[in-house]
């Protein structure tokens, strides 16, 4: 049978950012499981080694120090094991540019993160609702484009 | 080197697939609807299972729960309804209805119930997947597939591709583009 738990990870170096985030889906309805990460080394040192379960989607933060959210989703998209996963960038920014960008490279959503929390618990819901839909309704996951 | 774009008769791809694994296995079946099979054999439990695994590997589920057979149906329905190129004549309330035989209603709350999202929704999704693979592998404008659709308008087509996707179709198009000549 088709698994029922969204499993997310994300990667993130903001403390605040990172509690709001996993707060956001405490009422989902939608099972999710969430894994926090505090930069891009050890979000790509996670999904390497291969004793650990790959996620449904990725959260990556654009600016982080060591490695940054792009350098990640570069690496990601390179690796034919992780390729196939979601990768939404969530970011304080939402330049034209940087949007185009990440969606060239790969990237399947881009969410600006919202002010206020209700906002941001509306918008996650959205995105794992139609990435639920990705996966159980036989679409096609290379036309997922999404930008919020 | 060269690249080349496929596009995949995806219910073909899928009734050939599970021809090949009936048939290596010596069932009889019919398809009476895209999904639905009527199996004409006797099958022993352990045939049961071998035949499930085979079918598993290449990705196809047997669905075994009632509730979600009515749901795979209705995508059926609907699916049929946005890739063939008829004109409803109906709303797509009453086809949906007439095609499941029972009331809209009831098909409704128990869509929104297992999907998590509505009919409506569902619908539009679909509808703009088609719009994004009819944008990617053929030379058809915008105001062409508006007509295919049966949108109203391309303004129509255009603010519902853009409140779904938060994407303008030129967009979309100029990223996809981009992402083939990277590759």
């Amino acid at each position: 049978m088709l698994q029922n738990t969204t499993y997310i990870i994300l990667a993130d170096d903001d403390e605040d950012d990172r509690a709001f985030f996993a707060d956001a889906f405490k009422d989902l309805k939608l099972a999710t499981k969430i894994n926090l990460m505090e930069d891009g080394i050890r979000l790509m040192n996670h999904l390497n080694d291969e004793q650990n379960e790959l996620p449904h989607i990725i959260f990556l933060d654009l600016n982080m120090p060591k490695k940054s959210g792009m350098e990640c989703l570069k690496e990601i998209k390179n690796n034919n094991r992780l390729a196939g996963i979601a990768i939404a960038i969530y970011s304080t920014s939402a330049s034209d540019e940087d949007v185009e960008e990440t969606f060239v490279q790969g990237a399947n959503i881009y969410i600006k993160k919202p002010n206020d929390f209700k906002t941001l618990k509306n918008l996650l819901e959205d995105v794992v609702t139609i990435n639920w839909q990705y996966h159980t309704s036989n679409l096609n996951r290379d036309n997922f484009l999404l930008k919020m | 080197m060269t690249n080349l774009y496929l596009h995949f008769d995806f219910q073909l791809v899928c009734k050939l697939v599970v021809e090949k694994i009936l048939h290596d296995n010596d069932v009889s079946y019919t398809m009476s609807r895209f999904g639905e099979l009527q199996i004409m054999s006797k099958i022993d439990d352990d045939k049961f299972e071998h035949i499930g695994k085979m079918l598993l590997s290449n990705g196809i589920f047997i669905v075994e729960n009632q509730k979600s057979i009515v749901i795979e149906k209705i995508k059926d329905v609907i699916n049929t309804m946005i890739f063939s190129d008829e004109r409803l004549t109906v709303k797509s309330s009453i086809y949906l209805a007439q095609k499941m035989n029972t009331s809209y209603s009831q098909l409704s709350t128990l869509f929104s119930e297992i999907t998590y999202t509505s009919i409506e929704n569902y619908i539009i999704l679909q509808k703009i997947e088609y719009v994004k693979q009819l944008l990617n592998t053929t030379d058809l404008s915008l105001t062409e597939i508006a007509y295919k659709l049966n949108y109203s308008s391309v303004a129509h087509l255009s603010s519902q591709f853009k409140k779904t996707t938060g994407l303008t179709p030129s967009a979309f198009q100029r990223i996809i583009n981009k992402r083939r000549k990277i590759n």
